[in-house]
């Protein structure tokens, strides 16, 4: 078959239309969302005094926001040519956000005490379910950059783990106790780097086009 | 020349995406010669074919066309596809390159002719289903329209019409995973 031949054969495939890519992402988005929120209920629930625990309400607003930078960098990833470096420098925020909390505790706690709140009564919980409550929510984003163009399958699938263990942790914080920036610096990053990790494996076999 | 590519493969492109078959098939071409004359100054070691090169492209464009933002300038997401599968022919063949994006700006629309051999296309088109085949192969290869295909075949025109458009996303999906 030739070229032109090839030419043929698509423009007559003309008028198919596919959902386009802004859409689709408001749908995953959506959709990864109230995954990870059922999930969440099925499988753990909230802290009893959820109620009052106006610190998980500070921490979920810069979850949030964080959220946000990542899913403009994830939909930038799934159109080829389009230009990416921006909304990965914005990235860098959540990791000084944090950096900036744990400084603050670090002068709060009082040295003896920094082994306490860092190691808290979560680590193996929250070390099982951020990860748990991610699977669905990374696989609803694997599905929407397969329908995209990646031209990076593997970063895109890094960062599509990255949002859905942002999803699985914010989600989390609501049934965590261990409010501390030592804590959640710590064992919450290790939990989504698997999710990272896992991101990247499926990206390179699944967001292949 | 780049400016006035630009804007004019934009144009085809949007009208395309409307429906118009004839801009599409001259944004295709006009495309064809821009990929093939980027695959051609890239592959200098030889093993893959610049043709099957910008076949995949063309595919490629074709089953992604929703992920161009129609007030986006289209030239750097040519590339980009182009590019990307450029990279996948190598990395196919067991090799690695790593393609500059600064070599982009130098490039322009050269008409280069094709050159006639045998195409990876054909095989994976051998490959699909048999009515699929038959008509992909009359539609692309015999040249016919999706009324007399649909005559020959006893089809209807939609049957026709999901038969093609299944068998171009089979044929982009093999390409895209071998």
């Amino acid at each position: 078959m030739q070229t032109n031949d090839l030419i043929n054969a698509l423009k007559a495939d003309a008028a198919t239309r596919a959902m386009p890519l802004g859409r689709v992402w408001w749908i995953a988005i959506a959709a990864a969302t109230l995954a990870a929120v059922i999930a969440f209920f099925l499988l753990i629930g909230p802290r009893p005094d959820i109620g009052q625990a106006a610190h998980t309400g500070r921490f979920l607003f810069k979850f949030i926001g964080t959220l946000t930078l990542t899913i403009s960098l994830l939909r930038a990833l799934s159109r080829p040519g389009a230009a990416i470096t921006r909304a990965a420098y914005w990235l860098v925020l959540a990791p000084a956000l944090v950096g900036a909390a744990v400084i603050a505790e670090l002068f709060v706690v009082p040295a003896g005490q920094w082994r306490v709140v860092w190691w808290g009564t979560n680590v193996y919980v929250c070390l099982t379910f951020i990860p748990l409550i991610g699977l669905v929510p990374l696989a609803v984003m694997l599905a929407a950059l397969r329908h995209g163009a990646p031209s990076r399958p593997g970063l895109a699938g890094a960062v599509a783990g990255l949002l859905a263990g942002g999803i699985a942790a914010t989600v989390y914080a609501a049934h965590c106790t261990d409010d501390s920036p030592l804590f959640v610096a710590t064992w919450y990053s290790i939990a989504i780097a698997g999710l990272v990790a896992l991101g990247t494996i499926l990206g390179r076999r699944v967001a292949r086009w | 020349m780049n400016g006035r590519d630009e804007n004019e493969l934009a144009m085809l492109l949007r009208a395309a995406i409307a429906g118009d078959e004839k801009a599409y098939a001259a944004f295709l071409g006009r495309t064809a010669a821009i990929v093939r004359g980027f695959a051609r100054r890239k592959i200098v070691q030889g093993g893959v074919d610049p043709e099957d090169v910008v076949q995949e492209t063309l595919l490629a464009i074709h089953t992604k066309r929703h992920t161009w933002i129609t007030d986006a300038p289209v030239l750097p997401w040519i590339y980009a596809i182009a590019r990307f599968k450029l990279i996948d022919a190598f990395r196919k063949r067991g090799r690695r390159v790593e393609i500059e994006i600064g070599d982009i700006a130098e490039t322009h629309a050269q008409p280069e002719s094709e050159t006639v051999s045998d195409r990876e296309i054909s095989r994976v088109l051998n490959g699909l289903a048999p009515g699929q085949r038959s008509v992909v192969a009359a539609i692309s290869i015999e040249g016919r329209s999706i009324v007399e295909t649909a005559e020959t075949f006893g089809m209807t025109e939609t049957a026709v019409r999901v038969a093609l458009h299944r068998g171009l996303r089979a044929i982009a999906k093999k390409f895209g995973r071998s």
